[in-house]
């Protein structure tokens, strides 16, 4: 691991082309840091460029402009110096159908070259972790969506990455489950110590997080910020509810 | 049920009713299940068990061989009315069909014949394959190839024979050639249809490992298009066997296809009979180890207990 922030965004744009030849701007001029360590939740209304931020991070996407350093490193260019650093749960599981829980949980550590008694003890610890003991032969479509998740999660943590990704993870369950999986998450990052970015449209559940907060707005660039989310007094959280909501009504008006 | 009083993880209502087989809440909320609790329970497959015969994995259906035995009585029925050289006896063609495989002289050509299928299927299918790699990597490539192949569908198995015998002088490699041209374009389509359907969320997640070429290929790309390589074999195999008797029709000296043209010439009705269940039976073989093979590669999948 190099020195500096995990995650540098320097006045970075995309843009798209839409089907009918218009280009399209998720994101425009964006520049922020994330340090090493720091939980990171980044809220903003639908299509305000969340995903295609997530997408840069984690390399599958490159920037039209400007410049996106993770670990001092270009995610996009230098794909192989990435292997086992960034790990990502999904919106959806995004588990692979012909592979069983313990399999899926095994994947990265797989391409990672883990030797496989290994690789599999590690997963299967994982799984057990996520209340999932007994269901390491079970093919996903044998499994709840709250079960697949959980196997999406664990597969994500058991290469101990340095870095791990979120986008909208818990937005398909219901909220007992939902907030029962993030408190588990933010303890199991709490753990590892590893960065964490956390992509949501949930003012309840950024702030549940209790890391930093940042706001989008569309395209893609940050209209509010608010710093160590858990400390704050039950006054002062209503406060940053407020200044969320206000931005958000105001770029639905925009 | 014993609860620690913390939230119990993961059991929303949907999972309250998936998880009735004995899920118990301990610890830190954790749902765990005891030891003997598989998904295989909960998988929603039919229950076939004990319900018939297997062959190659396969149930054999009672239904099944109830209509093979309703067709060889309505046979024999006709054959007590109509003169042997057009309605043999079922007996007859048995005697026929025992007769095939007493010698290997004659059992040869049935080998022969199964042969020719499986290499030409073989080359049509690395030549096939080989051909969808190249259009899924280059759509240029693709451009020009694609209008090829269609045009390929629409020449008759019999051009390609008429063909074969011009160009080639050796029988085996006229039969391989024929093979190859009549079913590369279905293994080449079938091929790259699969690789076009995979799922993109999938293909994005394994890029955010970092996969080699080769891991990529391993544990994406060929779980993908394994489905399409079973279905394109099966489809190919039925296709291949016509083919084949075709080619070994007019241009061999052994095979089924020529003991067909050797009994028309004699016109012995139950020895052309006798053959053609030869070839019926060797593509139903070579149909039930896919399906066997198809069945255990694709054992993942779930199927739905309920049908319309």
């Amino acid at each position: 691991m190099t020195e500096g922030p995990a995650i540098v965004f320097d006045r970075v744009s995309k843009s798209f082309t839409r089907p009918d030849g218009e280009p399209f701007e998720a994101v425009r001029n964006l520049s922020f840091s994330i340090a090493r360590g720091e939980l990171v939740a980044i809220l903003g209304k639908t299509g305000c460029g969340k995903s295609t931020t997530f997408n840069l991070i984690a390399g599958l996407l490159r920037p039209s402009q400007g410049r996106v350093l993770v670990d001092g490193h270009d995610p996009f260019v230098e794909f192989d110096w990435f292997r086992g650093k960034v790990g990502i749960v999904f919106q959806n599981d995004r588990l692979m159908p012909w592979r069983s829980a313990l399999e899926n949980v095994a994947l990265g550590l797989e391409l990672n070259k883990v030797a496989r008694d290994e690789r599999l003890a590690i997963a299967a610890a994982w799984l057990g972790r996520l209340g999932l003991a007994g269901h390491e032969h079970d093919f996903p479509h044998a499994l709840s969506g709250g079960m697949r998740q959980r196997v999406s999660i664990a597969r994500a943590f058991a290469g101990k990455p340095d870095i791990l990704l979120c986008d909208e993870p818990f937005s398909a369950l219901d909220e007992h489950t939902g907030n029962a999986l993030r408190d588990e998450f933010r303890e199991l990052l709490r753990e590892t110590g590893a960065t964490g970015i956390f992509i949501t449209h949930s003012i309840e559940e950024a702030l549940r997080l209790g890391g930093r907060l940042i706001v989008f707005e569309r395209p893609a660039r940050i209209a509010y910020e608010a710093h160590s989310l858990a400390g704050l007094s039950d006054a002062e959280r209503e406060a940053v509810r407020a200044g969320i909501r206000q931005v958000l009504a105001a770029d639905a008006a925009a | 049920m014993p609860n620690s009083g913390k939230p119990e993880f993961g059991c929303g209502e949907r999972e309250r009713a998936e998880c009735s087989a004995g899920a118990v809440i301990v610890g830190a909320g954790s749902l765990h299940y005891p030891a003997t609790h598989t998904g295989q329970s909960k998988t929603m497959t039919t229950t076939t068990a004990d319900r018939g015969l297997r062959l190659f994995g396969r149930e054999l259906k009672p239904e099944g061989v109830y209509a093979l035995v309703g067709l060889a009585t309505v046979w024999q029925i006709a054959s007590l009315f109509v003169p042997d050289y057009l309605f043999p006896s079922v007996p007859q063609i048995a005697t026929r069909f025992v007769e095939i495989f007493s010698s290997w002289q004659s059992a040869y050509n049935a080998v022969a014949t199964g042969a020719r299928i499986l290499a030409g299927l073989a080359g049509a299918f690395v030549f096939g394959a080989l051909l969808a790699i190249v259009m899924a990597r280059s759509e240029r490539v693709e451009r020009y190839c694609y209008p090829l192949l269609n045009f390929n569908q629409g020449i008759p198995a019999l051009s390609w024979v008429v063909i074969s015998i011009i160009w080639f002088r050796g029988t085996e490699f006229r039969i391989f050639f024929i093979m190859v041209m009549t079913t590369l374009p279905a293994f080449a389509f079938q091929l790259l249809d699969s690789y076009r359907s995979m799922s993109k969320d999938l293909f994005e997640m394994t890029l955010a490992f970092r996969p080699s070429r080769y891991d990529l290929f391993r544990t994406m790309i060929w779980p993908t298009v394994l489905p399409g390589i079973f279905t394109a074999w099966k489809v190919n195999l039925g296709n291949a066997s016509r083919v084949v008797v075709v080619a070994e029709l007019v241009g061999a000296t052994g095979g089924v296809g020529y003991q067909l043209l050797q009994q028309q010439q004699v016109f012995d009705m139950a020895g052309a009979i006798a053959w053609t269940i030869v070839l019926v039976v060797f593509v139903l073989a070579v149909q039930g180890v896919i399906s066997a093979v198809e069945g255990r590669a694709l054992r993942y999948r779930a199927a739905a207990e309920r049908t319309l």
